[in-house]
């Protein structure tokens, strides 16, 4: 089985603060991490190739120093990993993202699933899983606890708000993770440490992956940032429950009147 | 001189960094309160590859330098210096001489499990009126046949009844005395090999420490280690490598104490201030800091020379003198730093100091190291230059 799993290094934004003038996210001295739903990606992708044997390669759009992140995850067990990396990526929102990592999935050719987490915790669009399984024309399950592989179907829990459903899916298939219990990622070992060291990240540039230059980058990326702010703290709702609902008009009335409302 | 950590050294010193947050902090405290050795964490370890570290790959290890295995030890022991001595114990006394004197079967039978992180080792030598003096062995090995036959007991076992593998030492014939002595590789299980006391201890209460007990314990003649009689010099040498453990121990240890006594001297408020704008903290954390520098450095040193192949014995023993004795002042002055607070058991330098304590006195006391010191600079007038 060939799986492939889409990474992303971001801030560790326990860390990140913003610049209360500018409005940007003050990156200067925090620390970069693998995006943690995307370890949950890789657990899941790392139990499968226990399981059934497969090939786990990694992949992520970056700068050079995505290498940290990707070499992180070749320490956990991962058997390849390619950094996507070229000034022409530069500036891309979710959709020319996911048209780079498509173009570098279909350099990889004959891939069975596709992994990623189930967003980032920086941008928190959750938006590239899906738009790659779009691009690839396969099929996507979004929001995955749990996964079974029998023959060329998959059987999935997929994560909703009031529950979960389970669903069947033919493979090729791009699975989105969440934090889930069974994909607590690994620990790294010594070893792993050791052969992430001597690993050959191999760096993939635009023309590599054949793609469309249109699509990728600042020029394929239909949406621009215009402003990064803290939105105010919501104050918590309350629920008033008394026991007739005269006495719940009358609480609600005297509360609205406190604030000016009525 | 370089002193920077090469990649390897680097990524295995985080490694056992993120091991001790993520999997030792939360519950040390709680096991050093009940005495827990808890083997569960120790597999856990063993599963991460740190007992293979220094191994070649043939023997399950991840082949990687001295240096590497010595920063886990540190780095381990900065949460549970408990965990640092079981480790070193499993590495440096236990699989080491095997490693040294082993032959290929006992090396693929005995060490590759304890590289891998599947077994526990330990080593017997103290016996109740044999410590320092070692060659006052009471334990017996009489060659029968095909195999020896054990009989005696050994005391202050790291790793005691956990460990599935020891290295034991018994007079093989006595009227050679030091020479005498032999070294055996033996089993949990073996028919008559049962433990003792289980030592009730000051500091150290995540290890475990017993009394191994041999009656009439027959031991196959493959397992003798190296050759009969040469079980002196297996014990010193491997003692002059688990030194630079407990050394590297102590700097944990050390360095737990200070890094606990910058934080706390900054929250502490007294006259309106944090006590860390006074001075005669600021000139304690200061002297700290100078001792675990210089002590670091004899550590690594020692370290760099037995990967090296180089003599290392003075080396070793400076380190876990000096390394042991900077983790006795260090904590003693952390504790002061934290005054009542830090005496008592809700602040984690009151374990530290207790845990301390230990590393002045096992696999040689301080003495026996200055002994050693002493020795090695006065055996030779040769050696002897005049700056």
């Amino acid at each position: 089985m060939e799986i492939v799993v889409c990474i992303k290094q971001v801030p560790d934004t326990t860390e990140v603060k913003i610049d209360p003038v500018t409005n940007t996210l003050i990156r200067q001295g925090v620390p970069s991490i693998v995006n943690p739903f995307d370890k949950n990606a890789l657990e899941a992708a790392l139990q499968l190739k226990d399981k059934y044997g497969a090939n786990v390669t990694v992949i992520s759009m970056g700068p050079p120093q995505a290498k940290t992140a990707l070499k992180e995850c070749l320490s956990m067990g991962a058997d390849k990993a390619v950094l996507i990396s070229d000034r022409a990526f530069g500036g891309a929102d979710t959709l020319a993202t996911s048209n780079a990592l498509a173009a570098s999935i279909r350099k990889i050719g004959n891939v069975d699933m596709v992994f990623c987490g189930k967003q980032a915790i920086d941008g928190d669009t959750a938006q590239v899983g899906p738009e790659t399984a779009e691009h690839l024309g396969i099929a996507q399950a979004t929001y995955v606890s749990r996964i079974d592989i029998k023959g060329d179907t998959a059987t999935v829990d997929r994560e909703c708000e009031d529950g979960y459903e389970v669903i069947e899916v033919k493979l090729p298939v791009l699975i989105s993770v969440i934090k889930a219990a069974a994909f607590e990622p690994r620990f790294p070992t010594v070893k792993g440490k050791m052969k992430a060291n001597r690993a050959e990240i191999a760096v993939w540039s635009a023309a590599d992956v054949k793609a469309d230059e249109k699509k990728i980058g600042l020029a394929g990326s239909p949406t621009r940032v215009s402003k990064i702010f803290s939105p105010p703290r919501r104050v918590q709702g309350i629920i008033i429950n008394e026991p007739t609902a005269k006495e719940n008009v009358t609480v609600l009335l005297d509360k609205l009147a406190e604030a000016k409302i009525v | 001189m370089d002193f920077e950590l090469t990649e390897d050294q680097q990524s295995i010193q985080q490694l056992a960094k993120e091991f001790a947050e993520q999997k030792l902090a939360s519950t040390i405290a709680e096991r050093d309160e009940k005495h827990i050795f808890d083997r569960s964490l120790v597999n856990e370890m063993g599963d991460v590859g740190f007992n293979g570290i220094c191994f070649p790959e043939t023997y399950g290890g991840a082949g990687g330098d001295y240096l590497s295995y010595i920063l886990a030890v540190e780095e381990l022991s900065k949460v549970d210096d408990g965990m640092g001595i079981t480790l070193s114990v499993n590495v440096s006394l236990c699989a080491g001489p095997i490693m040294a004197y082993g032959t290929e079967e006992q090396k693929q039978k005995y060490l590759r499990p304890i590289a891998e992180g599947k077994h526990v080792g330990a080593f017997g030598l103290t016996e109740p009126n044999a410590g320092t003096d070692a060659a006052s062995q009471q334990t017996v090995a009489t060659l029968e046949g095909d195999h020896y036959v054990l009989n005696g007991s050994k005391i202050f076992i790291t790793n005691g009844n956990e460990a599935d593998t020891y290295v034991v030492f018994a007079m093989t014939d006595r009227a050679k005395k030091f020479r005498g002595i032999s070294a055996f590789i033996l089993e949990k299980g073996m028919p008559g090999f049962s433990f003792g006391k289980k030592e009730s201890k000051m500091g150290g209460h995540t290890s475990i420490t017993t009394e191994l007990v041999f009656h009439d314990v027959k031991v196959p003649k493959e397992n003798l280690l190296g050759k009969e009689g040469e079980g002196f010099k297996i014990a010193i040498s491997t003692l002059d490598a688990g030194r630079i453990g407990v050394a590297a121990q102590a700097l944990g240890i050390a360095e737990a104490a200070m890094a606990h006594a910058i934080k706390y001297s900054k929250e502490r408020v007294q006259f309106g201030k944090s006590i860390s704008s006074f001075q005669v903290i600021g000139f304690k954390i200061a002297d700290m800091a100078i001792k675990i520098d210089a002590a670091r450095f004899l550590v690594y040193r020692a370290a760099c020379l037995k990967n090296a192949g180089k003599p290392f014995s003075k080396e070793a023993a400076m380190a876990k003198a000096y390394a042991s004795d900077v983790a006795m002042e260090v904590t003693t002055e952390a504790v002061q730093v934290y005054g009542g607070y830090g005496y008592t058991t809700d602040y984690p330098v009151e374990r530290l100091m207790r845990n301390a304590k230990i590393t002045q006195i096992y696999e040689g006391t301080n003495e026996v190291q200055r002994m050693v010191i002493a020795g090695e600079l006065l055996k030779d007038k040769k050696k002897i230059t005049i700056v």
